[in-house]
Order: C-alpha cells, then structure tokens, then sequence
C-alpha cells in the first residue's frame, strides 16, 4: 500500500497527489511514469511524475478524472493509501541524458496541452538546475484549467499561456502561438517538447516539421502492465512497431504515426462506457452520451 | 478391472464449461485414485521416473496411494517437487512420464499427472505440512520474479535457513500461473495461492511491485542491500507479432495482453475495472499452449474462436490434453494455414485477415515438416479480432541494467545448466529468462538447483 501523504485540486476534476514511494522517489528521472492501482479491483493506470525528492520519499502524480478509473482514484483522500504503485516506467527523457554542454547550446521551447503541464514541470525543473531556463507555452479549455503555473513560471523562461476561450493569456490554440512566436516574433528553437492529448501533439508536430524544428513527444498510449509483456501500448514510430512502455514514452515526434495512435486509443472505448455508466447510474441504460474523451481538444 | 484402461476422470461438461471459468477437470476422488495407481505394476526399472525432468519416485507414491497413505505420498513427491498441485496439472505429461509407462505399450498409461495432483490436492486440503524450516542462518538471498522457478528456489531457501526475499515486478505473485494460465486450467484462489501462502509461512518476504533494473538494480541489492546471492527467475514474458501489414489495426492484440486482462486483471469479472475486447469471430494464431488459452479464454468470452496454425494437427505444440478439450468446447482449428495481412475497415477495426494455405514439405533442422505455403492459395478469413500466439522471449531490462550479466543472441541469460550460475559473480539465473519458454516443470528444477548451487556456495563462507 502507498499512503496518500498530499493531495491537492488543481483545476476542476485535476488532482496532484504526493505518495510515499521511497524507493521511486530515489531513482525517478524526468520523463518516466508509474503505474498505479487504486483498489483491489482497480486497473493498471499510467501517470507521469509529475515531482520527487528522495529526501522526502513523496513522488508526485496529476491526475485528471477522465474515466471510471481515474475517477475513482481521485476519491481517495491525504492519509488514505493507493494498493499499487510501480516505478519509475518507461525511459528517462531525452534531455536527461544529453551532454549538458550540448545542452546549454539549444534553445528549447515546451508545449503542454492540459494534464500534459504535469509531465512538463519535471522536465523544465532538471534543466533549471543545469542553469537552462528553457521557454513554454501552457494551453488550456480556460483560465481555471491551468495548472502548476506558478511552479513553472519559476523554473522557465518564457511563459506563454494560452486559453481556447481566451480567458487568460493568448486566445486560441497552442499551435497558433507557436507559429506566431516564431513567425512574427523572431522566436528561434532548436527543439520542441510537446505533452497534451495526441491530437494536439499531432498538430504541434506538423507545424515543427514546416519549421524544420527537431520535436520529442511522450505518448500516451493505452497499457496494461507497462513493461514490455503486452504490447497494448505499441504505436508505429518510422515504419517500425515500438512498445511506447518500454521504448518509449518519449519519440520523435515526426517520425510517429499519429492517426493510428489515436485510433488505437479508443480500442475500449465503449467497454470503458458501459462501466462508467454503471458506476454513474447503475438504474440508468442506454446512452453513453456523458463520456468525456480524455482531455482531447 | 481391465489393467489397461485408465480409470475415468470427471469434469464438466463441455457445453457447460464454454461458458464459465470454472476448472474443466474436478480431480480423481479417493477411490478412484487408489485405483487408478493399482493399475500400476510398480516396475523395478520403471519407464516413468527417467522421463520426468525432477525424477519423481514414482512408483513409490503410486503405492502409497495404492495403499490410500496419502500423507506418505505427499512426501515422497515433496522430495523432488515443490510444485505438484501446479505440474500435477499443466505438465505434458504425455511426453513426459506418461511417454514410457510400460502399460502404455499395450493400452493407456498411468495417469502419474492425475494422480500427483490428486496428491497434491488431498494434502492441501488436509494441511499437511511436509517440510520443516532450519533457524535463520544469518545470509540473505534475493530472488527476482515469482514465477514457478523463483517461488521454488525461495522455498527451497528457507527451509536451509536462509532469509529470501522475492521481488515481482507486477501487483500479484504467481508470474505465468497468475497471469498466463487461465483460472479454468489451474484455480488462481486454491493452487496458486496456497503455494505462495505456503512459502509465507516459511517465512519468504515477497514484495510486489518492484521492476529490477527499474526501481532497483542487481548492483544494489549486492551492495548496499544486504544480500549474498541473488537468483533471476524473471522468465520470457516479452510478446512476438508477425510484423505483417494491418497488425497495429484495433481488434489485433497478443495473447499475452487477453489473458493478463482476463486472468491478472480478472476483466471477465464485471466488478473488476479493467476492460477486455472480443469480438463476434475470433482468429488465435499459433498452435502452443498459450494459442490454446487464449482460443478458450476468447470462447468462454462469447467469440466463436478459430486456432490458425501453419503445421498440421500432429505438429501442434500444446498438450494433447488441451487441445482435446479446446476442441471439445467448440474451438475450431484451422490447420496448415497462415495469416499474410489483416484488413481493417475504414476506422482502422479488422474486418477479415488474409490467409494463405500450407502444405508440409520437408523436414526443417528441428525435425519437424517444414510448412510451405501453396501460391496462389489466399483467401480471405472472416474475423473482427485476431490474437498473436506466436510465442514469447525474455525481457532485456535485468541484463541491460546489470554489468557483467550476459545473454545469448536469443536474449537469453547464460547461466551453467547444473548450478544456475551466470557469468556474474553471486548472481544465478533459472527458467524460462534461461532457456526461453518452456515448462513449469523445467523453471521449478531450475530453482531448486540454483538453489542448491547457493546453498553449496554461501556454505562454505563464514
Ligand atoms: C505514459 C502515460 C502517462 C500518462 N500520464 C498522465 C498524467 O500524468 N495525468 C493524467 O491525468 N493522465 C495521464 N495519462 C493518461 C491516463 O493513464 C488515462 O487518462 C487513464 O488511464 C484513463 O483511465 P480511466 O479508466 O479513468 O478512463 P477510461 O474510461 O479508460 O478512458 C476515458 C477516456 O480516455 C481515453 N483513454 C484511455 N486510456 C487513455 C490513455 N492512456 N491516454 C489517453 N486517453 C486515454 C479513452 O479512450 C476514453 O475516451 C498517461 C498515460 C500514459 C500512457
Ligand atoms: C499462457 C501460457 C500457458 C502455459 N501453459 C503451460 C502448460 O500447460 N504447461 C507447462 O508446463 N508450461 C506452460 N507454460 C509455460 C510456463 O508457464 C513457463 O515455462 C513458466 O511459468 C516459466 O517460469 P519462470 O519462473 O521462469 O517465469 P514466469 O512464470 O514467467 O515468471 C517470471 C516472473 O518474473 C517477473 N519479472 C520479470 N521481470 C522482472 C523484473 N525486472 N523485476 C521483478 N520481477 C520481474 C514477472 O512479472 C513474472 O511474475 C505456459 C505459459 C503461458 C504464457
Ligand atoms: S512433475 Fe510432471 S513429469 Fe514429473 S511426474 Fe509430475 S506430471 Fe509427470
Ligand atoms: S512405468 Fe508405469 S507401470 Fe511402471 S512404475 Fe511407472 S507408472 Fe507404474
Ligand atoms: S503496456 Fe504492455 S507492453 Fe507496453
């Protein structure tokens, strides 16, 4: 069992919570995930880590109340415990590995999309103790869906937010300020790291590839155990069948086969319905018409 | 009674068993076991023992049985094997023991299998405790994966006194009997969990949750962590796809991924959360033990399933037993066939897969016919879900994260077959992570011989 040490809303239906993984919270590096389990009939869920500090032993996770499952995890409480709680998952970013010199060289420029500001601070909070202040455009539904913005702010160096409805920061899509930033505002990036909901990575990348902009994605593909047993979470990536748990998350984003990626993503769309429909309203049938897609714009 | 027919077994009826997860074969009551083993001539150079890869004393508990001294039976098996409820029900045993009983030349073997398991069971249910743990002797042993061969090695090292730790990178212990083999063939409650309830109460600490190489590493476990030795038992669970257009559409999974959805995750069960998807048709290809599974696991599931194996019947991998009740329960087996392409309609979902029919020709470099396809013999299957059973290969993760741990072309671990010893100093190795998928069988002599080699080794240091 993993106690709940913190919890916290960020935004509506988007929690942080601190959980007592000592063992995680010593050799997580940014870019991976855990693998979590809220109760014994519970399934296998993958959050990025979002934060840790192995002096504490607390490893922090966003979650965004999507599904049944996730839903029923953020009923959980400070002081109540997770049954699972696997990790780190996946390979350490990118970044994490490179030459910091090399480092220091490029100019960097993250794009998050909703719960994809999670993966994102872990990221920018490594290289600002390289000394890199890397920029970031943060987009979000509105206002009070933006989240961990003070804890971005002071790790980065540019902070653009953008809102689809215009409430804070520029009006409109991510990929509209991208553009802007480096069409009209002299901005000039070496690579890009984009998180957010497939469709949105999608697009970031079409746009970078015009630019000729080096971009990395972290997928989000659907898994089960998350350690190369299933192939649940296989996504096309140059031609080639990658196992996202295990090869990933991280890829090159012009490189990825993003139309099948998504479509794979709703392989158990309507199974996932049926449950959250009984979970909602166990007397109610029929329509599945209240089910949210994940955080897709 | 007719010495040469073996005494009848009773499971549930196959129309019945179709459609629930329930244990197909209900075991040999007493009297029908006392006299099954009567059938037994109690051979003085017996045909059995030498084809059963632990050298079980045969035909010395077949005559406790005979005798209905169960107890006796149960440890004169407890000296070669910590897991009889398990291989008492999932070896083959027809190419195993059951191969050379002389009362298979004239008519049908010894049911040893059978009445093994009947053993097995009889003292669980009756508590019977056949082993007795020495003091702690002040090492301690990690033991990774708790498969068939890491949970034999544990046991076997704490009953010489060790204090063993096992780590399991999943949630539940048990590796392939918890997630692979399906509840109808080996009851997860019962069997399962009784043996790893019995290596708790020899005192083995199993900690699930921990991915070596992920959360902890081999390195820190020797230094730092406290241990003397280390056993890798961590398997051969890494999936095969065929690498053939259409295989990422929706609807094509591993049968690794259905039967850890249904099995681990319980996804038959409404009340559990984890989704699972099976189509009206469904196509397992392969012809193996777990193409069997997963063919079962898709029927009881409410798929009409279809095995598609490119040998012929003789050439099927899977225990005999297996494929008799598959086909019992109305699994279709599409024999001397392969699949070349899946069709997906225009939302990416499979809507047929393309086959192409085989014939055998000559024998390849296993001995076996080899299949060639017959050209222009395509034709289209008509399915909406298609799982890959095309076998497994160990996990690269340990030995990528551990210097000095070296693996064969086929990722295997190399490690001495006697000892179990890899080429890393204090760290063993043993099943399937070995040898590649194989048997439970195999990984639980593995276990108890690295076990052994430990056992030798830390001995002998003060
Ligand atoms: C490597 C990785 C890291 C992730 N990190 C985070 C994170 O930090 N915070 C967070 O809130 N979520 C994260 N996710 C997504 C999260 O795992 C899913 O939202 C969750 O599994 C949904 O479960 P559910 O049962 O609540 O919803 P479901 O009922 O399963 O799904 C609800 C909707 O979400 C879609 N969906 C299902 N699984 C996924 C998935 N894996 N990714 C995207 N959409 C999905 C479904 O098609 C459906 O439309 C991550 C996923 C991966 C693979
Ligand atoms: C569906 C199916 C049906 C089968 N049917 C039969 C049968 O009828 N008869 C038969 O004899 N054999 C059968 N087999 C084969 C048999 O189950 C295996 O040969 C046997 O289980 C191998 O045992 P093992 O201990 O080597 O590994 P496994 O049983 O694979 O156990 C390995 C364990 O190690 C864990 N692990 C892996 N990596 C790590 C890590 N890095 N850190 C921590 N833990 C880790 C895994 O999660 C797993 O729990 C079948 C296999 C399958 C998949
Ligand atoms: S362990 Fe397997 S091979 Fe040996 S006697 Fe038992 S069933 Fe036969
Ligand atoms: S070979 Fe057959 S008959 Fe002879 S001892 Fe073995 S089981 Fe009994
Ligand atoms: S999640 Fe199972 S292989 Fe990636």
């Amino acid at each position: 069992m993993f106690k709940i040490a913190e919890k916290k809303l960020l935004a509506p239906d988007i929690y942080l919570m601190k959980v007592e993984a000592p063992r995680i919270a010593k050799t997580a590096k940014p870019g991976q995930f855990v693998i979590v389990i809220t109760d014994e009939r519970g399934e296998r869920i993958p959050l990025t880590i979002c934060d840790y500090d192995s002096k504490t032993g607390l490893v922090a996770i966003v979650v965004q109340a999507v599904g049944s499952s996730t839903k029923e995890m953020v009923k959980l409480n400070e002081g109540d415990s997770l049954r699972d709680f696997v990790g780190p998952l996946g390979n350490p970013s990118e970044l994490a590995n490179m030459d910091i010199e090399a480092l220091k060289k490029e100019k960097i420029m993250f794009v998050a999309g909703g719960v994809g500001a999670a993966p994102v601070y872990p990221q920018l909070k490594y290289l600002h103790g390289l000394g890199i202040d890397a920029d970031v455009i943060v987009g979000s539904k509105s206002k009070n869906y933006m989240i961990l913005e003070d804890e971005m702010r002071a790790v980065s160096g540019n902070f653009y937010p953008a809102t689809d409805d215009g409430s804070y920061g520029f009006k409109g899509l991510v990929t509209n300020l991208l553009e802007d930033l480096i069409k009209n505002k002299g901005k000039k990036y070496d690579r890009v790291v984009t998180i957010g909901p497939m469709i949105m990575m999608k697009f970031v990348c079409k746009l970078t590839k015009k630019y000729g902009i080096k971009t990395i994605v972290s997928l989000n593909s659907i898994m089960v155990d998350g350690t190369g047993m299933c192939g649940a979470c296989r996504v096309t990536v140059g031609g080639k069948t990658r196992f996202t748990c295990v090869e990933g998350p991280e890829f090159d984003g012009h490189l990825v086969d993003f139309d099948e990626a998504m479509r794979r993503q709703t392989i158990y769309k309507s199974e996932e319905a049926v449950k959250l429909h009984r979970q909602n309203d166990p007397q109610e049938k029929g329509c599945f018409c209240k089910i949210d897609l994940g955080g897709v714009k | 009674m007719d010495r040469f027919k073996r005494t009848p077994i009773s499971e549930q009826d196959p129309k019945e068993r179709a459609k629930n997860f329930k244990e197909v074969c209900l075991g040999y009551t007493k009297e029908e076991a006392m006299r099954e083993a009567s059938r037994c001539l109690n051979c003085k150079k017996p045909g059995c023992v030498p084809n059963c890869p632990v050298a079980i004393n045969i035909p010395k508990f077949i005559s406790y049985v005979k005798e209905g001294d169960f107890e006796s039976a149960a440890k004169v098996i407890a000296e070669s094997s910590s897991l009889p409820a398990v291989c008492g029900r999932v070896c083959p045993q027809e190419t195993q023991c059951e191969k050379n009983c002389v009362l298979g030349i004239k008519g049908e073997a010894i049911a040893i299998g059978k009445l093994e398991r009947f053993v097995a069971d009889w003292s669980r249910e009756h508590d019977i405790n056949t082993s007795k743990p020495l003091p702690y002797n002040g090492k301690k042993v990690a033991v990774i994966g708790s498969g068939p061969s890491g949970l034999s090695c544990a046991g076997d090292l704490a009953k010489l006194g060790y204090k063993v730790k096992i780590f399991e990178a999943l949630h539940e212990p048990g590796g392939v009997l918890v997630y692979g083999i399906p509840e109808f063939r080996l009851p997860k409650d019962t069997v399962v969990k009784h043996e790893i309830d019995n290596l708790r109460k020899l005192g083995v600490d199993i900690e699930t949750d921990v991915i070596i190489g992920k959360t902890i590493t081999i390195d820190e476990l020797l230094n730092g962590g406290g241990y003397d030795a280390v056993f890798v038992g961590s398997g051969a669970g890494l999936p095969k796809f065929m690498n053939i257009p259409g295989e990422n559409s929706n609807g094509v999974f591993s049968a690794n991924e259905i039967l850890t959805r249904n099995n681990l995750m319980k996804a038959f069960r409404p009340e559990y959360a984890t989704p699972i998807k099976i189509g009206k048709k469904v196509a397992v290809v392969g012809g193996g033990n777990v193409a069997m599974d997963a063919a079962r696991t898709a029927l009881r599931l409410g798929g009409e399933a279809h095995i598609v194996y490119r040998r012929s019947l003789e050439e099927l991998p899977a225990r005999t037993e297996e494929v008799h009740h598959a086909k019992e329960e109305g699994v279709i087996f599409d024999l001397l066939t392969n699949p070349v392409e899946i069709i997906a309609d225009e939302k990416g979902w499979v809507k047929g897969m393309k086959c192409i029919r085989m014939k055998l020709g000559e024998p390849d470099e296993s001995g076996r016919r080899k299949p060639v396809e017959i050209k222009g013999s395509e034709f289209l299957m008509d399915v909406d879900t298609v799982i890959m059973a095309l076998g497994t290969s160990p996990n690269p993760l340990i030995p990528s994260t551990t210097k000095g741990l070296e693996t064969n072309k086929r990722n295997c671990i190399i490690a001495q077959e006697d000892t179990g010893l890899t080429t890393k100093d204090k760290v063993y190795a043993g099943g399937d992570a070995v040898t590649g998928s194989a048997t439970v069988i195999l990984a639980m002599a593995a276990g108890r011989k690295a076990a052994a080699a430990i056992h030798e080794r830390l001995s002998k240091e003060k």
